[in-house]
């Protein structure tokens, strides 16, 4: 039984769990206290001092202050709302006024908070001026950071360094010279970043925002003599929608559908065709490793851009139990430009593959290594987050909410249950056995065996269980938020240390918390509450799929009839797969 | 070559130096401080060998050594310049003596030529205001300066060194 508190908050009774911050029991009963460095997500770190209340007469963060037996709690009067406006301007003293041109426009906390408290002029104008060159950061191409927005809150490197474990950025010098960079000031590409995005799904302002390229986009689409083609992630489906005033996990996939054709893509394709054909691969890759004995056990998915690029960076030896098989957007651009460009008979030059991703590291994947290129071209043009996108239809003009739905174009547009499921933590485990389970015995999963394993959930960071498959234990582990991922792989070292079998025959690392779903491209706000929604949207797309084992996809079995033979054929093997390098944490 | 050689031999040191704090907790100061007491500074290369050994990010590494005054970043520079600017030297022109050096070595205070022979620092009295504005090279007085007599430290230096260091 957990100890309960009683503490008054405006003269009104609340009972807490202890250890309930004052800003949490606050919310309970329905008391808002501004905000501006917290974050649920993250620890608190009380930088901000824009939740300030009154307890037992004193002023303190409530962020950060647990609540106790008997407090008395005032938020709101005369002397606190006086306290908060000044922090609100002494931060904004500091603060560009760039609000009509950012791309935080609308979408910012420190401009809503402004807004709210009524902030007419800049009342410390000039007293702390800049003291050096703030020069913005877009080296990764994926993310921009712009120090001279940050207001310092810490979330970036809150969420970067403790619960991604990758220690990117970092608070530097002191203070009016404080500011957030990599270490060395590298510039971010020369950092150990692995461009998951956290940094910008976190960030209150404009100070980290995902690297624009909706403006390349428009101008592919005017340009005539292009045949443009648009696939959209598993997880986009469910996150779209929050843009147009949809509950989050809102499945809005036929209306995105149709507002991408409004804007004027000639062929609508979906990323969870190429999610099919990504568990053909890496499903028949893991039944030979597994089975057969060729090549090392674990197998560890490789689908996450950004988990890729940390493995290369903090664990190399790492490479070698990486799955070869490339993301499910690489195998729709490479399948694009070549079995499709025959298809239809159009020049692959023509071709441009835009992706619709709730990913900013799939935008340095599209460029990674030249199996990127495998069509003779490149295989993917240019990869989207959702943000971007959603900002692109209400450019467009388009209704969104009032759109009526539209199917996607064939062949590379249909696909399974087990597809959708790539969008969250666990779920391309849960499709790869869907796979794996056929191949071995011959024999379909049960139905009831689809989709209750103990894989799946945003709750804990390290999942793990067994699969008996033709007498044989498969042992499976399932990590989130690559701050789990040391765990796991310790596991691992300690094991071969002690000469003892590896721990897990088959790992599914997604670098963010719930996996894409929580993506760092997808729309702003998120919490494990959005999580949950968004993964729940994408467990009833799967429920109510024809299919839901990706070799069962109609479209699939005509793919390796007409053009690929079998999964890990040469052609396979040219298009579909890729290789892995070492890389260094930081470049002088 | 020269450089990969230093750096070879800089992460080498460190490493060695290092053996005394590497199992300790709470000890990143302390062995930063004996990096610089060392090196003069605190290079890179020796970032990278703390950050290997004591299980620390770079990240946090460089956080400290921004934090705190003490600590350099780059090799100080072999010949080095103090302009005093405390009260006396003030009002005798200390601030043309700096412009001097900016004009003749592109240096602002706490800068190193790119060459690494020559440091600036701006100081506060040294305790001889009657030769103000004062300037010290390496230990060397020099008073009552004009901003023509800079030019002259600055050759002179140049030559001592060429002699002494080939460079």
């Amino acid at each position: 039984m957990e100890e309960m508190i009683t503490l008054t908050i405006d003269s009104k009774e609340v009972k807490v769990p202890k250890g309930t911050s004052v800003l949490d029991a606050a919310k309970m009963i329905q008391v808002e206290i501004p905000t501006l460095c917290y974050h649920p997500d993250l620890h608190p770190s009380a930088a901000c001092g824009i939740c300030i209340v009154k307890i037992n007469g004193k002023m303190l963060r409530s962020c950060c202050t647990p609540a106790e037996e008997g407090m008395e709690v005032i938020t709101r009067d005369p002397d606190i709302i006086e306290a908060r406006r000044t922090v609100l301007k002494l931060t904004l003293s500091k603060h560009p006024n760039e609000c009509l041109t950012c791309q935080k426009n609308e979408m910012c906390e420190l401009q809503s908070l402004a807004g709210k408290f009524g902030i007419r002029a800049n009342a410390f104008d000039n007293i702390t001026p800049t003291p050096f060159e703030m020069p913005k950061d877009a080296s990764t191409k994926c993310i921009v950071l712009d120090p001279r927005k940050c207001i310092l809150c810490g979330r970036c490197v809150e969420v970067c360094q403790h619960i991604q474990n990758v220690w990117a950025l970092s608070i530097l010098d002191r203070s009016v010279k404080t500011h957030i960079a990599p270490a060395g000031d590298s510039r971010l590409a020369d950092s150990p970043c692995i461009k998951c995005g956290q940094c910008t799904a976190h960030c209150p302002t404009g100070a980290l925002v995902e690297y624009d390229d909706s403006e390349r986009v428009w101008s592919m689409l005017q340009e005539k003599d292009n045949y443009c083609v648009v696939q959209i992630a598993p997880a986009v489906r469910v996150s779209m929608g929050e843009a147009f005033g949809y509950e989050p996990g809102t499945v809005t996939t036929g209306k995105i559908y149709a507002a991408l054709r409004k804007m004027g893509f000639k062929a609508i394709f979906d990323t969870n065709f190429g999610a099919d054909v990504t568990i053909m691969e890496e499903g028949s890759e893991f039944v030979e490793r597994f089975v057969n004995g060729n090549g090392v056990l674990p197998m560890i998915t490789s689908c996450c851009p950004a988990w890729v690029d940390f493995m290369e960076k903090f664990y190399p030896d790492m490479i070698p139990h990486f799955s070869t098989c490339k993301s499910p957007h690489a195998i729709v651009g490479a399948l694009t430009k070549t079995y499709y460009a025959e298809k239809i008979g159009v020049e692959p030059s023509k071709i441009k593959v835009i992706s619709i991703m709730p990913c900013t590291a799939k935008k340095f994947e599209i460029l990674r290594s030249k199996e990127m290129f495998a069509s003779g071209f490149q295989d993917v043009d240019v990869s989207l987050t959702t943000r971007e996108i959603c900002r692109m239809i209400k450019q467009a003009g388009i209704d969104f909410v009032n759109l009526q739905e539209e199917r996607a174009d064939s062949p590379l547009g249909e696909y399974t249950g087990a597809a959708t499921v790539f969008g969250f933590t666990g779920g391309v485990m849960e499709a790869a056995l869907r796979t794996v389970h056929y191949l071995v015995t011959g024999q379909e999963m049960n139905k009831e065996d689809l989709e209750v394993k103990p894989i799946l959930g945003v709750e804990k960071g390290i999942k793990e269980m067994t699969l008996n498959l033709a007498g044989k234990e498969v042992r499976i582990c399932v990590a989130h938020g690559t701050g789990n991922v040391e765990t796991v792989m310790k596991r691992l070292q300690e094991a071969k240390e002690k000469g003892e079998e590896p721990p897990y025959h088959f790992i599914e690392v997604m670098a963010c918390n719930g996996g894409c779903i929580g993506g760092g491209g997808q729309p702003l706000g998120v919490t494990d509450e959005i999580r949950k929604a968004r993964m729940a949207g994408l467990m009833s797309d799967d429920e109510f799929s024809e299919f839901r084992c990706s070799h069962q996809n109609p479209s699939i079995k005509k793919l390796y009839e007409e053009f690929l033979g079998k999964p890990l054929s040469e052609k396979s093997h040219h298009l579909l797969h890729t290789s892995y390098q070492p890389i260094p944490l930081y470049k002088r | 070559m020269a450089e990969n050689e230093s750096q070879e031999k800089i992460k080498e040191d460190t490493q060695k130096l290092l053996t005394k704090w590497k199992n300790k907790r709470g000890a990143l100061i302390m062995a930063l401080h004996d990096i610089q007491g060392l090196f003069g500074y605190v290079p890179w290369e020796a970032m990278e060998v703390t950050a290997k050994e004591m299980g620390v990010p770079m990240a946090r590494i460089y956080a400290v050594l921004t934090f705190y005054n003490y600590f350099k970043l780059k090799a100080p520079g072999k010949v080095i310049i103090s302009v005093c600017d405390g009260t006396a030297c003030h009002i005798k022109g200390a601030q043309g003596l700096l412009d001097a050096f900016y004009n003749c070595l592109g240096l602002k205070d706490g800068q190193t030529t790119e060459d690494g022979l020559f440091h600036l620092q701006v100081v506060r009295c040294l305790g001889c205001c009657g030769l103000a504005p004062v300037i010290v090279v390496n230990g060397k007085t020099y008073g009552k300066n004009t901003p023509a007599d800079v030019q002259k430290i600055i050759a002179e230096w140049r030559e001592k060194m060429a002699e002494t260091q080939g460079v």
